[in-house]
Formats: structure tokens, sequence, C-alpha cells
């Protein structure tokens, strides 16, 4: 029998087979042994026995110990939020802060149900209940020991009203957190930018992978492109709770670890006055350091209050805000791509120049010329014009002939490769592109062959060209730096980590640094025509911004936001006025200051001047100021080897009435003095400063003034008899 | 000629039995997750439940030789679905690499394994004839179990790769394994199992698991967190229990996975010593009814399919309900007719369905 098993394994039941097997009843003795049956029934006994006398050691015997155990071990996870980086400007001023807020959270781990507790909750915190009951309704899904954030920003009433009904409402939990807080009238608001929660569709962008849900995070300007830096890590902490859910101790703090400061290149005397300069008008002003791309200051006018961002906006405010036909939260700075108008000519002047065009060019302006049977006004019959006079005089005849010689792809390659038509890669986000027409372009967009007739506009800045103000801040500083272009930016990258900071250029592409040889012939003409443009005895366009005694150059722009065709069609509800413009750089070669204004709907670039010119004055102010603060020089760490490492000489002069009143009678007074400045604290030196001039009160000036030293700091004071001019500030005007 | 089988010839006493499991298993599961996101569990679960008796009585209409005449080709099935995890087919869920997706279904080969493990062991043991064994039919045996055993181990799924061991274990013995082989045997199953622990090759994981188990009390809030906070429920449950959704422990999220793994824990906390040894008892009559199926049954190959069975049952409940009052390290095993999840649901109904076969079966001669 088994060997005949054995022998076919495989084939062991076919149903013949076991008929017979059974039909012979021989299998009787290939049953399990039921001995062996009974000793496995005794082994799981044994094993039943064993689980139950555990069971009983922790339930019966163990009852008392573990029952306390579980009393006290009820451990919660409770977030410690991260400080967020607080902003400084370039001079350590604090910009944006931070500002200690609590908020309401419902947590869901008590196993009594809060369905009955709503209407208290919502009548105590001030909540709509039926929203209240919505948002619960929102996270039924979400894992229970998630808990549910209520309100946000409490007030000390609502406080109040959670630690008098800790008792009936042990599932409210507050948490501390920092909340920003921004300069009011919306300050430097579209380059600050703004903080919010993290939305569900940003969720899913690869960007925000390390983001949780109710994160905050940066959603627009340096809050967003430096989030990663500014946001810090939450920590966190086991709280241990009794059964009544009262904190009884900690058990593991992980501290948060604050974000990162930041130093922007702002300054804010300059933001403050381009501010001011552009007041209630519509535009935008980009102040710059032609040298190194730090940005000075950046206004977008209208603005917005970020610090309705601050805690949840709500959504009526929101879709004002994004329905606004102003725009106000477009970033006009770098976002606002409009025709440059006659800044365009400098860009033209360059490609004239740079390919021995413009040298020799003389054309004669009788208010205008025909170019392929069409007619092109000038403002003005300037009669013979060459290119030393076209800048200056904004020659919009001189300007379409140069056009239409060089042609537009020649325009095109040069426009690009100063970075017009092209992001800048500034480190704020969403920077526009602007557009150069080209043949290629009208090709690739339009399908169609470009028109010689079209080059002709694109000359003076019309047409299709469109450029943003951070690249004509940008192009007109590179061009008066004898072609050394610069990537502006908003954080000096010296104080960022170092992967962070080639991620930055990585994310940020765009024209940034470059240097272009450029003739010197052709620098020469342009920064002098520029220089000539705010010259009230050339006749220039932009006199209106002429600063005595500044080396301000600039050019003017307007920029018609209509065809005059479709000016005539328009209704009346449309402001068609032009668009403004001035770039200005002081000095007029190798610049350190430059600064773009645009006013939209403003009229004439001549009214843009004259915002720039009010900026360029605090500028010009603050660096005389500095210039001549003798003690700030000869006080700190390099050793001020002119002045000595001894007693300082002050001079003064000071009126009894208000300084900077202008009126003839006020009494000047001068003096001079030796100060200390001391080792490393200017503070004792100031007081020094006031004792003796409090003390000593030299002759008047309307006498023989004394021989007054060189660096007097008579910068910010005018007075008209006294001998004393102010001295040019600036080292290297040639 | 077939006698004709009638309703009678179910096992009632196991089906009733198996119901009362069943209702046990629904009022925990309830209770375990009724205030988090999982609510609504129980009506999953009887949906399995529902489908595990059907399939569990559509089995036992099956004459379990033909389902023996089959095992050879479900074993290289089973061989070739658990290879076949390792290929680009396989998909990865919760540390482990274990189930094979066909489209929209998901589906675990070492749960299908471990049945047709059960029906392979029988069969071969059953050829045997009962008689003593050579060593090369014991090393023939180690070899049938050790290939899927060490395809599991792979994935990694050391709880699963472990219940496969009893179904050798009983294979053997009751197969006709002497006492001097039987000693040999496990001498070298504790060297391996040693060597394994010493030689450094577990995962970490698996380490921490081993060392809290030692030591519960070395790492609270670490690798001991599950075991101390399983403690912690038992002990609070007293004699008596906290009652129904009252259990701190259970209800306030310290005791981990509460609906499956740590189950009996929860039951333990709600229901007290009188709740869980009533339980224990509950299994006991369970699995005393196998056994004494086991002894009616007709033939030998059908008394080592119900001990397969019946050694996997006890296997799993020893090293589950052990684990949760700390007598096993944590091991991931569920506990058979209790823990919530469809896929070891329908293991055990169709093995009990297996086992209700050959005691239907048990007048043929």
């Amino acid at each position: 029998m088994h060997r005949a098993l054995q022998s076919k394994p495989d084939s062991i039941y076919p149903r013949v087979k076991r008929r017979t097997m059974v039909s012979n009843g021989s299998n009787r003795g290939e049953k399990v042994p039921s001995l062996k049956l009974t000793v496995v029934q005794y082994g799981i006994l044994l094993m039943m026995l064993a689980l139950a006398g555990g069971l009983w050691r922790l339930q019966v015997l163990g009852a008392q110990n573990y029952r306390a155990l579980a009393e006290q071990n009820r451990i919660r996870k409770e977030p410690i939020m991260a400080p967020r980086g607080k902003l400084f400007d370039r001079e350590k001023r604090l910009i944006v802060d931070n500002y200690p807020s609590v908020s309401c959270f419902l947590v869901r781990e008590q196993s009594h149900s809060v369905e009955a507790d709503l209407p208290l909750i919502a009548r105590g915190l001030n909540l709509d209940l039926d929203q209240l009951r919505a948002t619960i309704h929102r996270y039924r899904s979400s894992p229970g020991y998630q808990p549910i954030p209520i309100k946000e920003d409490i007030t000390a009433d609502e406080q109040a009203f959670i630690a008098a009904h800790r008792n009936e409402l042990p599932e409210l939990e507050t948490i501390d957190e920092e909340r920003r807080l921004y300069p009011r009238d919306g300050f430097a608001a579209h380059l600050i930018g703004y903080v919010g929660e993290v939305s569900e569709d940003d969720l899913n962008n690869p960007r925000f992978a390390y983001y949780e849900p109710g994160d905050v995070v940066g959603k627009a300007g340096v809050e967003e492109t430096y989030d990663a830096l500014l946001r810090g890590t939450d920590g966190s902490r086991d709280v241990i709770v009794d059964s009544h859910g009262r904190e009884v101790g900690y058990l593991r703090t992980q501290h948060a670890i604050p974000g990162q400061d930041l130093y922007l290149t702002i300054d804010n005397d300059i933001q403050r006055a381009a501010e001011e300069a552009l007041g209630d008008r519509e535009g935008a002003v980009v102040v710059m350091n032609p040298k190194n791309g730090e940005i000075l200051a950046m206004v977008s006018h209208p603005a917005y209050d970020p610090n309705e961002f601050a805690v949840k906006i709500n959504r009526a405010d929101w879709n004002k805000l994004i329905t606004d036909p102003e725009h106000p939260l477009m970033n006009r700075a770098i976002q606002a791509q409009l025709a440059p108008g006659s800044t365009f000519k400098i860009l033209m002047s360059l490609a004239g120049l740079q390919e021995g065009v413009a040298q020799n060019m003389h054309v004669f302006c009788a208010g205008g010329a025909t170019f392929y049977g069409h007619f092109y006004a000038c403002d003005r019959h300037h009669g013979m014009v060459d290119i030393e006079h076209a800048i200056p005089w904004s020659c919009d005849t001189y300007f379409y002939t140069l056009a239409n010689r060089l042609g537009i792809d020649t325009i095109a390659r040069y426009a690009h490769s100063v970075g017009l038509g092209e992001k800048t890669g500034i480190d704020l986000p969403n920077e526009a592109t602007g557009t150069v027409p080209s043949t290629e372009w009208k090709l690739k967009n339009f399908h169609e062959k470009w028109f010689a007739g079209e080059t002709i506009s694109v000359g003076i800045g019309q047409g299709a060209v469109t450029v943003t103000p951070i690249q004509l801040a940008r192009y007109i500083s590179g061009i008066a730096s004898d072609g050394h272009f610069v990537r502006p930016h908003v954080v000096d990258p010296s104080q960022l980590p170092k992967n962070f900071r080639e991620s930055l250029l990585d994310q940020f592409p765009g024209s940034g640094d470059a240097t272009i040889p450029l003739d010197p012939d052709t620098w020469m003409i342009i920064t002098n025509g520029m220089a000539g443009a705010t010259d009230p005895t050339m006749g220039g366009t932009a006199a209106a911004s002429h600063l005595d005694g500044v080396d301000f150059a600039g050019k003017t722009g307007t920029a018609q936001v209509a065809s005059h065709e479709a000016l005539e069609h328009m209704g009346h509800g449309v402001d068609t006025r032009p668009n403004g413009w001035f770039v200005g750089v002081i000095p007029r070669r190798n610049p350190e200051f430059v600064v773009c204004v645009l006013w939209q709907h403003g009229d004439w670039g001549s009214n843009a001047a004259r915002l720039a010119a009010q900026v360029a004055t605090v500028y010009v102010n603050k660096q005389r100021r500095l210039e001549g603060n003798v003690l700030e020089k000869a006080d700190g760490s390099k050793p001020a080897s002119a002045l000595g490492s001894g007693p300082v000489e002050m001079g003064a002069v000071w009126s009894e009435s208000r300084p900077f009143n202008r009126s003839e009678d006020a009494e000047f007074h001068g003096g001079h003095f030796f100060i200390d400045p001391g080792p490393s604290d200017a503070r004792p030196a100031e007081k020094n400063l006031a004792g003796i001039l409090a003390a000593s009160a030299a002759g008047s000036l309307a006498g023989a003034v004394p021989a007054l030293p060189a660096w007097l700091p008579a910068s910010s004071l005018r007075f008209r008899r006294s001998p004393l001019r102010p001295a040019h500030f600036l080292k290297d005007t040639h | 000629m077939r006698r004709f089988l009638s309703f009678r010839d179910f096992d009632w006493w196991l089906v009733l039995l198996l119901l009362a499991m069943c209702c046990v298993s629904l009022v925990e599961v309830r209770s375990t997750t009724v205030h988090t996101r999982f609510a609504a569990f129980e009506s999953r679960q009887i949906f399995w439940f529902s489908a595990g008796f059907v399939l569990m009585f559509a089995f036992s209409k099956v004459d379990y030789h033909r389902i023996l005449d089959w095992a050879p080709w479900a074993y290289g099935f089973g061989l070739i679905s658990l290879a076949a995890i390792f290929t680009p087919l396989g998909h990865n869920a919760l540390g482990g690499r274990r189930w094979i997706k066909l489209g929209p279904i998901l589906f675990q080969p070492s749960e299908l394994v471990k049945l047709v493990l059960v029906m392979v062991v029988a069969r071969y043991f059953a050829n045997l004839g009962g008689r003593n064994l050579t060593w090369k039919e014991i090393l023939k045996a180690l070899l049938l179990v050790g290939i899927p055993m060490a395809l599991v181990s792979k994935q990694p799924d050391m709880g699963t790769t472990l219940t496969y061991f009893p179904i050798l274990a009983a294979g053997l013995f009751l197969g006709g394994i002497n006492l001097r082989q039987a000693l040999i045997l496990t001498l070298c199953g504790v060297a391996l199992a040693v060597g394994v622990v010493s030689s450094g090759k577990m995962h970490s994981y698996q380490k921490g698991r081993l060392t809290s188990f030692m030591n519960p009390d070395a790492d609270p809030r670490g690798s001991g967190y599950q075991v101390r906070q399983s403690l912690i429920a038992v002990g609070d449950g007293g004699i008596w229990g906290k009652g129904t959704e009252k259990g701190t422990q259970t209800q306030g999220y310290f005791l981990p996975i509460p609906y499956t793994d740590f189950i009996f824990a929860a039951f333990s906390e709600e229901h007290g010593f009188v709740g869980a040894v009533s339980v224990l008892l509950l299994y006991f009559f369970i699995l005393m009814r196998l056994i004494q199926n086991a002894q009616t049954a007709s033939d030998l190959s059908g008394s080592l399919i119900i001990m397969g069975i019946v050694a996997v049952l006890t296997f799993q409940i020893a090293v589950n309900v052990g684990m949760v009052i700390g007598f096993m390290p944590v091991t991931g095993i569920p506990l058979p007719l209790m823990s919530y999840g469809g896929s070891s649901v329908l293991f055990t109904f169709l093995a009990l369905g297996v086992a209700m076969n050959v005691r239907m079966r048990r007048f043929v001669n």
C-alpha cells in the first residue's frame, strides 16, 4: 500500500483509487494518533492558562498601579511656533516685526462630543455658529489628534472666556504664536509682500513639499522669495495632561528654531522719500545703486495693507483687492509692462553709436517727417539735429530716422543685450518680461511679416515695445556705468547660506550681471546727452529735475497709452492721458544712484522727472550728511589718519531761529571746537558736543568768517549771505 | 457513491462560536474607531465577516480531497506570486513590499500561501502515511515550507513568516517525527535564531522591538512606547473594565492602532479581566471543537489539514495576546476573528471552511 502510494505521489487521490481505498477500509491505521491530539489539546489549554495568568497579573494584581499610570499618562503634543525672521533696512532699522498673538483651537481627543458645546463656544468667541460647524465639518476626515483652528488672533476678552470655561469646555485650547506686523499705510508693501496660510493648491506644488496644512507661508515679495530662511523650524512640546485635560507637566520639549532675520538693501529714508514723491499717483518708483544692484527703494501705487493678510483676510476684502481695476496687488516696479516712450531713445542712441551710424547723422526736424507714405510727428520744430542734441531735446524726427536706418532686428539685438524684454533676475517673485519686437517675434506670435513702417514708432519707444521700470533702471545705469550691468536685488546676498544663494540664481533667471564693452565715444555722448536733458540752459526735456550743484543726468519719456486714432474713438470713461517716465542717474558717469519713475497717466515725462528730483534730493542730502559726519568718520574701526586719532576739530553753524528758515533776518552763528570722539562709544561725544555748544558761541557769520576747515558739514544748511557753497559731495564726476 | 450532504452536517456549534466572536469583534472595532476618522469601520468589518461566512459555506461544499489535488498547483502559483512581488508588479505599503497590484486590485499573496501551505503540508505527510520519518523526508518538508518563508521574510514581513512555522511544526509532530529528531531540529532552530539575531542583519525596527520586549521601560517614548501603552491599557481595565467607548488609553490615542494589532488590549481595557478571559474561553472552545473535528476526520489528510489550521490559529492567538500583555515582542500579527482587516478575516474563514469540509465528510467511509 505504502509503496503503491509512494510510486505515484501525484495521483494519490484520483477518485477511482480513493474508492478502492475506502472500500477496503485499510486507512484506519493512518489516522493521527489521538494521544498526540490530546497532547495538543493540553498544550493549548496550558497556553490559554498562561495568557489568562498574564491577564490576572495585569488586571487584578496590577490594576491599581496601571490605573494610576493611565491617569497621568496622557501625553499630548503641542506645537511651539517658530517666530518668523524680522526684516530690517540697510541701516538695521526695523521694517517688519512680529507681535505675540493667541489662537484658539478645538481639540478632539476628549471622548465626549463637542456638538452640544458649539453654541456656547460660538457665543464666547464671537463666531458665527454655522461657520463654526462648517469649519469642524471640514476637518472630520483628518486625524483626531490634529487640532482644529477655530479663531486666530483672539482678543483678551475671548481669552478670558476660554480660561473661565476650562472645565465645561476642555476641548478649547490656545496656542501662543507670533504674527507679522507690517509698516502701516502700505509702506514698501509690494517689496515686502505678505504671509498667509498655505492653500491646498500650493500644497500640490513641489515648491511647498515641506509644508503642512495650516502652515503660514510668504505669499509675495521678500516674504515669498526668502520664506525658507524666514520661517524657521517649529518645535513641539509633549504635554502631560491628566484625565480632566489639565496640564500637569512637560515630557520633552523640542525648541523652535527662529527664522533668520534679513537685512534688506532698502534705505528707509529713500523709500520714505519715494513713497512721498509718488503720493497718491498711480505708478512706481525704483531707486538702485548701479554699482552693485542694491535696490534702495521700490514703490508701487496703489498699494494695499499687508496687515490685513496677517490675520486671515475675509473674502469680501480679498475680492475687492483682486477685482480692483487699479490692481493694487500688482508690483508695478517689476510687473508693469508699458511702452517706454522716449526713455527708449537711450537704447536707440546706443545702437546707433555702436553701429557707427549716429555719429555722422544729421537730421532736419521740421516738426516731423514722412516715412513709407505716413507722416510721423515730432512735438516741435527742432531744425538741424545731431546726436548730441537729439538726446536732451528728445527729437522724435531724429530717432525715427535712426530707427529706419538701423532696422528692427538691430534694435532688438541691442535691446535684448542690455536686458530690455528680459527679466532682470531680481529676487522678487513673478517679474514680468516685457516685449521687444523683431521680425522673428512677429512671425512667431502673429504669423505675419514685419513691416518696415512699424520700425519707425519703435524708434521712440512706442508700438509693440513694453518694458518694466526695473528694466529701465538697470539698462540706463548699465550704460552710464560704461557697460557694467548688474542684477538688481533687495536682500544682501552675503547674509544668505551658500546653497540658498545659488538656488536663488536658478530660481530667478534673468539678464543678471553682465558687461558689454562700449566705445568711449558712445559712453561720453549718451551720458552728456542725459546730463543735457536735465540742464535748463540746454533746453532739455527734464529741466524740471535740475538740481543745483548735483550732476543729475536722465531721460524723460512720455508714452501714449493708445494710438491717435484709437484716442478719438474712446469714450470719456477711460484715462487716455499718456504715461510719464523718467530715469535719472547721479552722477552722469559711473553713477552711484539711479532712479526710475513711472507715473501712469502723468501726462508728461517732465512731471515724472520732478518726482524723481524729489527722491534724488533726499538721497543727495543724506549722502552729504554722511560725508560730513566727521565724528562718525573719526570713530570706529578704520583709522582716520588724516584726522588723527586724537580730538577732532569740529566746525558748526547754527541760527537762533529754525535752521532751515530761509528768511533773511535769521541770525547765524558759527564756531569751531575740539571734540574727543572716544574710543568706541559715540554717545558721550554727542553729549560732549552739546555741552560745548551751549557753552561757546563764537562770532556771527555776518562778520568775518574764520577760516573754516574744508570738511565743514555745511551741506544741509542753506543761507544766502554765506560765502560758503555746498561742496560737491562726489569725487568722481568725470 | 456520494453521500448526500445535508444542512445538518454543518458544524453548527462552530458557526455559533464564530458568530459570538464576530459580535465581540464588531463591538470593539466600533468602540475604537467611532471617534476617529476611521469611523464606520465596523460596517466594513460586517461586510468582511459576511463575505467570510459565504466563502466558508462555499468552500465546505467542495470535497477537500479535490482541494488537496489542486494543492501542488496552488503551491506553484503561490511561489510565483510571492516572487512576482519583487518585479514591478509589486506594491509597497506600510513599510513592506507585500502586495501585488493588478489593475485596481491589491492582493497579498502571503495570506493565500498560508492556506496553501496547510494543504500542501497535510498532503505531504498524509502521503507518508504517519509512520516514522527519515531525515530525507524531514528535509523535504523543511524545504517545502522554507522556500515560501524565505520569500516572505524578504518582503520583509516577519509576522507572516513566523506564522508559516507552526504549520511545519504541526505537520512534523503529527506526521511521525520521533523525539530524537525533534530535539535535534529544535537545537538547530535555536542556533539559527541566535545566529540571525546576533548577525545584525535585522532591520532596526525589529531590533528595537526585541530590546523593548526585554526591557519596556528603557525608552518609554521610543520603541518601548507601544508595549508600555498596551500594558497600561490592559492593566487599567481591572476586573470589570471601564466600559465600551470609555477606555482612556484606547479613546485617548495612547494605544497604537487599537482596531487591528492591539484590539485585544483595547478590549481588555474596556471589558476588564472578565471580558478578556471570556474571549480566551471562546477561542479555547473554537480550537477544541476543531481538534475534535480532526479526531473524527475520515482519514489522515483531513486530520492534518485541521491540525494545520489549529496550529496557525493557536500561534496567532498566542503571539498576539502574548504581545499585548508583554509576554512576546511586537510582531504585527493580527488577532484572528477580532482584528479589523479584510485579508486576515477572509483567510481565517477560508481555513475554517476547509475544516468544516473535513468534518462534513467524516462518515464517508
